[in-house]
């Protein structure tokens, strides 16, 4: 199977390199059958790449330890969907999805946009194809997942615990979606600036990509913190960690993308601020598998191994689309790149759109700054400096105040150009919400010196309200002019416009993400202590009481998979029962370890499963850390018996058996004599908003992506328009 | 006004902006960054009350947890120079010994043992592994069976 497996990879190298060439050669002589034969080349590439990532997942599937990535990554303990998500744990898993994700994003868009687009469709085919000879090359000549050892070991080292949550299941794939659907709007901008035809007709063939790039790079991010939130044991979302900045960059000018795109297809403006923006986002996904995998920040997240020589393939071809770039926007910026009009006035929707893409440019390059500070302060000075999350706030903070004050403003203000009556009359009602929230603020808010989140309040109340208000105009405008009812009217408006009324519930949702950041960062409350069983803690208000221990062996496929200490912990308030919640760690056995037959079980990885009482104004979160040290002396004791018992010929099953009485036997201790743990308590207000902001964002974005009615048509339309045209041509 | 000037005006008010943003993106990260150092320079020389980022492994046996504390020791990722860390607050669930962290700490001071510090609350941040390998051959996973 991995000689199948390499040879696939071979083959699509070597397919990819044709396709370029095919595709380049066939562009500059109008050779139809080269121009088809490249196309067909990057279906060949998904075919193989697809069948390359079934056989590694195979091998995971069926733990077939001959694979060595399936060896140090998974293990007959771990659960079966798990097994499959393994295969992205590692370094070679996640190229090889990489690669089948973008051959097959690719593939899709290719046949999608068949017969439009000729004259820019084969430079974009050689692009994304050289994305896929690239991908395949790292493979081949620096991570194959397709090494293998004659002899397997008997088990696998596992899939690391912390990664054994949902959202970690989805969250790479999300994330690989995104950064792969963000290369096609790269490789048709660079199709297009070859030729020259910068027109709007790239951009609209080309947008689903890019909001769908957008809505899967943004699923991700939020996955990943939400895995944070119930995985990491700090009970944060978000830590400016160079690897979650590599996720948002992308997503940051890919949005300033999507708002400035509608400006050109309206008026003929911005041509090189959309081109830029293009090669940037794309550049910027690149970069970002680049930072997860090449180890070059020092990040919380370290996919890297010694030796790594990935940083090196992926440094050329970053200079390379960087470079590549440049020349192609400054060489085209006097003639196909030259705006057809003009800003009108500063109170118009493309002034507001501007200010928008400003903002958002404004953001990525302060987390572009931050994040590469220590390779900038190591250039600059020769001493490598990092800066933490307070100075990425202290920027952060007041641009997104802005950016939420003008998706509240841009849905109400007219093109070309409006009045200040016109102006008011269009914002009265949010306006006076916003005044209403403000006051509430004031009255009702905990004063703890900080006015940036209730700024965020109003301003989100605002941008809220302004949504709200044009999807209830459209409707009853509707309402009066068809005499529908007010569902079917409300339907059919977001059918008949997705992209302008999808946009409106993004612009709720995001809003709603905001007002939960800012609640539950600002009005948090946490307390780490150390309590006995039947000791309470106080915190805002609650009384968290350590009511017992829990300790438990938990199995998988009849093997030990992890020991769980914890505890039963209860919380009242005032008197009155609220929630009864269950943190633990679970402690996962250490393998290939010369540690003793005992402790090897608390010398692996261990992971935190927090107690949490999710609620719409707050969540009740605790975590707790168990003493185990009062266990250890007993554990080396069991070592030293194991050991005594195997130099007296002692044979496996029944070490086995004694083995399983030994660790009951501890499991019984911790729970008849628990040790004081060390515990930590949050009570955050408002996270659930950040989590049902992201939904709001995601159906938003659906609908906005969603194909409407005329687009279909339009498609239709440009197929039958081709197809004349090449009758015409033979005749 | 003149359209072309008015442009003119507004692009020099955009890019006196876009210069701001960088001189102030400078000078506020150079002011407030910790210089990421490793133990040995750690040990070479430090200034009292400066706050420093330092990166390194855990040192095999050093971790001592009393109560809400942990101490511990960080070595350099290349040589056995090391420096010894209390810390209060949150310890990732990944943190363990020999494993790689980052934490912003401060000089102890005086009356604390030579080459002691503190680590900042909330700041020890430990690599996330790919994999959990101890060194050493492979062996058999768990051996209990289902209890």
């Amino acid at each position: 199977m991995a000689t199948v497996g390499q040879a696939c990879l071979i083959f699509a190298l070597g397919f990819s390199l044709y396709g370029v060439v095919a595709s380049l050669v066939g562009a500059r002589t109008g050779r139809e059958a080269l121009v088809r034969s490249g196309r067909r080349s990057l279906y060949a590439l998904f075919g193989l790449a697809a069948v390359a990532f079934l056989i590694t997942e195979f091998a995971f599937l069926s733990s077939d330890f001959h694979f060595t990535v399936v060896a140090t990554h998974s293990s007959t303990t771990t659960p079966w969907y798990y097994r499959l998500a393994a295969m992205w744990s590692s370094q070679q898993g996640s190229l090889m999805l990489w690669l089948t994700l973008l051959a097959g994003w690719s593939s899709l868009c290719v046949v999608m946009l068949r017969g439009r687009l000729r004259d820019v469709a084969p430079y974009a085919v050689a692009v994304l194809l050289g994305f896929g000879a690239f991908f395949t090359a790292v493979m081949l000549f620096s991570a194959s997942p397709f090494e293998t050892v004659p002899v397997a070991p008997p088990e696998g080292v596992g899939l690391n615990p912390l990664l054994r949550h949902p959202s970690m299941m989805i969250h790479p794939i999300m994330l690989y979606s995104g950064y792969t659907l963000f290369t096609i709007p790269f490789a048709f901008a660079v199709g297009a600036l070859i030729v020259r035809r910068v027109d709007a007709e790239w951009l609209r063939a080309t947008r689903v990509y890019a909001l769908a790039a957008w809505l899967a790079l943004g699923t991700g991010i939020i996955l990943g913190a939400r895995w944070s939130y119930a995985e990491l044991g700090w009970g944060g979302y978000w830590a400016w960690d160079p690897v979650e900045n590599a996720a948002l960059l992308p997503w940051l000018t890919g949005t300033a993308f999507l708002h400035s795109v509608k400006i050109q297809e309206r008026r003929g403006m911005m041509k090189i601020w959309n081109a830029s923006l293009v090669l940037a986002t794309g550049t910027l996904a690149i970069l970002g598998t680049f930072l997860v995998r090449s180890g070059v920040l020092d990040s919380i997240h370290a996919f890297v191994e010694e030796g790594n020589t990935v940083a090196w393939f992926f440094t050329a071809l970053i200079v390379t689309m960087i470079a590549g770039s440049v020349y192609l926007v400054i060489t085209r910026r006097d003639n196909a790149l030259k705006s057809e009009s003009r800003l009108d006035s500063l109170l118009s929707r493309e002034s507001a759109f501007l200010g928008n893409n400003l903002v958002l440019v404004a953001i990525t390059f302060v987390v572009l700054w931050g994040t590469f500070f220590p390779l900038i302060s190591e250039a600059l000075t020769g001493q490598k400096e990092a800066v933490g999350p307070p100075w990425f706030d202290q920027y952060t903070v007041p641009l997104v105040l802005i950016l939420v004050l003008l998706s509240g403003i841009g849905p109400v203000i007219a093109w070309r150009r409006t009045s200040w009556p016109q102006l008011w009359r269009s914002m009265r009602l949010p306006a006076i919400i916003a005044l209403l929230v403000a006051v509430g603020c004031v009255l009702f808010t905990p004063g703890n010196g900080d006015v940036a989140p209730l700024i965020m309040f109003v301003v989100g109340a605002f941008a809220i309200a302004t949504s709200l208000q044009e999807l209830w105009r459209g409707t009853r405008a509707r309402q009066a002019m068809t005499g529908e009812g007010p569902f079917a009217a409300f339907r059919l408006l977001l059918a008949r416009n997705r992209a302008r009324y999808g946009g409106f519930i993004v612009h709720i949702g995001v809003a709603v993400l905001f007002i939960g950041i800012a609640a539950s960062s600002s009005f948090q409350s946490v307390r780490d202590v150390r309590l006995g069983v039947g000791e309470q803690a106080m915190v805002s208000g609650y009384t968290f009481t350590y009511v017992k221990p829990v300790a438990k062996i938990e199995t998988q496929a009849g093997r030990l998979e992890r020991i769980t200490l914890g505890s039963q912990v209860r919380v009242t308030k005032d008197g009155k029962f609220v929630a009864n919640l269950y943190p633990n760690r679970g402690y996962y056995p250490a393998v290939g370890s010369m540690l003793g037959a005992v402790s090897t079980y608390f010398a692996g990885e261990s992971t935190s499963e927090i107690g949490l009482k999710a609620g719409v104004t707050k969540d009740l979160w605790v975590a707790e850390t168990p003493d185990i040290s009062s266990l250890m002396p007993v554990v080396r004791r069991g070592d030293a018996v194991f050991e005594k018992a195997a130099g007296q010929g002692l044979n496996p099953e029944a070490r086995s058996i004694f083995l399983a009485a030994a660790l009951n036997g501890l499991t019984a201790r911790y729970r008849n004599n628990p040790p004081a743990a060390q515990f930590r308590i949050i009570i955050s207000p408002m996270v659930f908003w950040i989590w049902l902001g992201s939904i709001i964002v995601f159906i938003g974005g659906v609908i906005a992506a969603w194909p409407s009615v005329g687009a279909v048509r339009d498609r239709v339309r440009a197929r039958q328009a081709a197809r004349v045209a090449k009758d015409l041509g033979r005749a | 006004m003149d359209p072309a000037r008015k442009r003119r005006i507004r692009m020099v008010i955009a890019l006196s902006c876009a210069v701001l943003l960088v001189g102030a993106l400078a000078y506020t990260s150079f002011s407030a960054a910790s210089t990421a150092v490793e133990p040995s320079q750690l040990l070479a020389s430090t200034n009292p009350g400066e706050s420093y980022q330092l990166t390194g492994k855990v040192v095999d046996g050093s971790v001592v947890r009393a109560r809400e504390e942990i101490r511990f020791r960080v070595r350099d990722r290349t040589n056995k120079k090391s420096v010894a860390v209390r810390y209060v607050g949150a310890v990732p669930d990944p943190f363990r010994e020999g494993r790689e962290v980052i934490i912003t700490v401060r000089s102890a001071g005086a009356g604390a043992p030579p080459h002691s510090f503190i680590g900042e609350k909330d700041t020890l941040i430990t690599k996330c592994p790919s994999k959990f390998k101890e060194s050493g051959p492979a062996a058999p996973a768990s051996d209990a069976k289902k209890s």
